[in-house]
């Protein structure tokens, strides 16, 4: 079987998230594919748009649900524009899925911290609806997720509605915010005082601007956080996604194998330095 | 090695007897390439009689720079190495991974292609080039996706080697560990004498093929030549990395001068990632029909040279020759040890010949690490 070999999959659904960030929720027509199909929050598929190209996506959905494969998307490139052009019942090509997802087995019975920033909540929110569809298996859960301005922030509602689950508590802040805003105005670093924390039992995931990781891996390490419990999820240009093409590679890391979810531990030395 | 073999035994091949080889293996099946002279460099090409070789032919390589000049010597082989490698011939620059076909409702059918793959046998690779081919090995063929396409091609290689007695001024395969003599994964090696070449077997292919030539066993004063001519290969060096593992030195040096310095040299035009035997990076690409009914997806060679390779959404990693550089000789001397157990560079020395400007990846390791010690 060539690894490069894509399945065929349909669009059952196409939800319009924010002017360009969209849904597409995908099913593989292959049937047996379909059976076989397994993931884990954090992973990714290869989505291929017909005569374009492909391109990495992390898997949103929930994976009991292997029929049906929620893909968040950014409209940015070439690809993903053509990709938010797809209407229901249309064909892309999938082939997935890679890498190594978040630490969940390990997380079980622990407080979650999720720290997202930017446009980069796509890849925790699937690890987010997990965590709250087994609430029974983790501790205390805290979303905390910077936006640049507060229209950027695409599904305002579930936030609030995380805020009004028990044990659970959501950090919202926006550097600009606006009159319908009643979150946190300024920088998201400012709002970690309001979270409550034991950091003995605390894992933390986190995605979004290599900045703003950074700034948030200080500070959990700074109130006592290990660097072993913190995971960031992690993206750079990709090609293959099996390890051979060469782009992904971030040190000695190939983020399409060994990440793209990585424990800080492993990945700190080059994390900040431009160019890496 | 031949494995069990008590030691190795060693033929004497007359100069005439080559013809010979090449046509057992064309009569095996094995399409034979081997060097010629070719514009004023020696490239790999289809060989089916030795008059092609080139004889008598010497190269003076030096950072920037190959001239090939006529001495006077029987030798096919008093050369250090031309711009190829194996890798064009396992790892092809361009090539169809799959097709899709969509039909009038849309739906889409993907389809393999399978790589038109004939046994090759290649005369003539130098130990660096095998030591490159084991790296590529590991890249290509040892993780948890084979690639089919190198798998393929790997099967249907055959390779004699030529033990390397006339090293370049740009080579440095002595301070990797990797020449000049070839140690493994060869079918046959050659030792080129004037008037013949001393043979061994590495596999039992190779065995078989060199005993059905009836060639007499290799003479002591044969064999102390052909010692005589590596040794004095692996003294005629100068050129060094200043240590075999240095990953560390240049980690802790990412904000060296030097990287800027020589960023004012290079042109990031990729040829040391093209000529390099190691590098593995390839880009994909989509050629959809005029007709839109069916598109080839393709890969082919990329660089970290290149803008491209490090787009993600809108931005670009590296976008200048500082960072670039800086990945190129971090991975290349740095990280392969963490992902392949070793340096990737097999002092082949390519880099610093076909780099326009003359750029040398000796003096650069050096000036980065401090001289660390060997």
């Amino acid at each position: 079987m060539n690894p490069h070999l894509p399945w065929e999959a349909e669009v059952v659904e196409r939800i319009q998230e924010s002017p360009t960030i969209f849904t597409l929720r995908l099913r593989l027509v292959d049937e047996e594919a379909r059976k076989a199909y397994r993931f884990a929050p954090g992973q990714f598929n290869m989505v291929y748009l017909y005569g374009a190209g492909e391109v990495p996506i992390s898997i949103a959905s929930d994976p009991q649900d292997t029929n049906l494969l929620g893909h968040t998307i950014r409209a940015v490139g070439r690809v993903t524009e053509g990709l938010s052009r797809l209407a229901t019942g249309e064909r892309l090509g999938l082939r997935g899925p890679y890498g190594r997802g978040w630490p969940l087995a390990e997380a079980e019975g622990k407080d979650i911290v999720v720290v997202t920033g930017g446009l980069g909540c796509a890849p925790v929110v699937g690890v987010i609806n997990y965590i709250i569809m087994r609430r029974e298996r983790f501790g205390r859960l805290t979303v905390i997720q910077g936006v640049k301005h507060a229209e950027e922030l695409i599904w305002r509602e579930r936030y609030a509605y995380w805020n009004t689950l028990p044990d659970t508590q959501v950090l919202l802040a926006a550097d600009h915010g606006g009159p319908l805003w009643p979150w946190h105005v300024g920088l998201v670093t400012e709002v970690f005082d309001q979270m409550e924390i034991a950091p003995e039992r605390t894992v933390a995931m986190m995605c979004g601007p290599e900045g703003m990781m950074r700034a948030a891996v200080r500070n959990l390490t700074e109130r006592g956080l290990a660097e072993d419990s913190i995971y960031l999820s992690m993206e750079r240009n990709m090609q293959c996604a099996i390890g051979q093409c060469g782009h992904c590679q971030f040190g000695a890391s190939f983020i399409c194998r060994q990440g793209p979810v990585f424990a800080y531990f492993r990945i700190k030395e080059l994390l900040g330095v431009r160019g890496f | 090695m031949l494995e069990g073999a008590p030691e190795v035994s060693r033929v004497f091949l007359p100069r005439v007897a080559l013809q010979r080889l090449l046509d057992a293996l064309a009569g095996s099946g094995f399409r034979c390439v081997g060097p010629r002279l070719k514009e004023g460099v020696i490239v790999y090409e289809a060989l089916t009689e030795t008059v092609a070789l080139p004889q008598g032919v010497h190269d003076r390589q030096a950072p920037g720079e190959c001239r090939v000049e006529e001495i006077s010597s029987p030798r096919q082989f008093a050369w250090a190495n031309g711009p190829q490698a194996l890798k064009p011939f396992l790892f092809a620059p361009r090539e169809v991974l799959w097709r899709v076909v969509r039909d009038a409702e849309g739906r889409l059918a993907f389809r393999e292609v399978q790589p038109d793959v004939k046994p090759i046998a290649v005369i003539g690779v130098r130990a660096c080039d095998l030591a490159a081919l084991a790296l590529q090995d590991k890249h290509f063929l040892g993780g948890e996706y084979p690639d089919p396409a190198y798998a393929k091609r790997r099967e249907n290689l055959f390779i004699v080697a030529v033990h390397c007695s006339h090293p370049a001024a740009t080579c440095f395969c002595v301070s990797t560990g990797d020449g000049p003599r070839a140690t493994h994964g060869f079918d046959i090696a050659l030792s080129e004498l004037d008037d013949g070449f001393v043979a061994e077997a590495g596999s039992v292919r190779g065995k078989v093929l060199l005993d059905a030539l009836g060639c007499s066993a290799a003479a002591a004063e044969q064999i102390a030549q052909a010692e005589d001519e590596i040794a004095h290969a692996a003294r005629a060096q100068s050129r060094r990395l200043p240590g075999r593992n240095l990953r560390d030195a240049l980690f802790a040096n990412l904000e060296h001068p030097r990287w800027e310095e020589v960023a004012e040299r290079c042109l990031s035009c990729g040829n040391c990632t093209s000529v390099c035997p190691t590098c593995f990076c390839s880009s994909e690409s989509e050629q959809p029909s005029l007709d839109g009914g069916d598109a080839e997806h393709s890969r082919e060679w990329d660089s970290c040279f290149t803008r491209g390779h490090s787009y993600i959404h809108g931005v670009v990693v590296r976008s200048d020759s500082r960072t670039r550089y800086r990945q190129w000789l971090t991975h290349k001397l740095g990280s392969w040890h963490e992902q392949y157990g070793r340096s990737g560079c097999v002092g082949c020395g390519r880099c610093v010949t076909w780099c326009p400007t003359g750029i040398d990846i000796t003096e650069e390791a050096t000036a980065i690490c401090g001289g660390a010690p060997l």
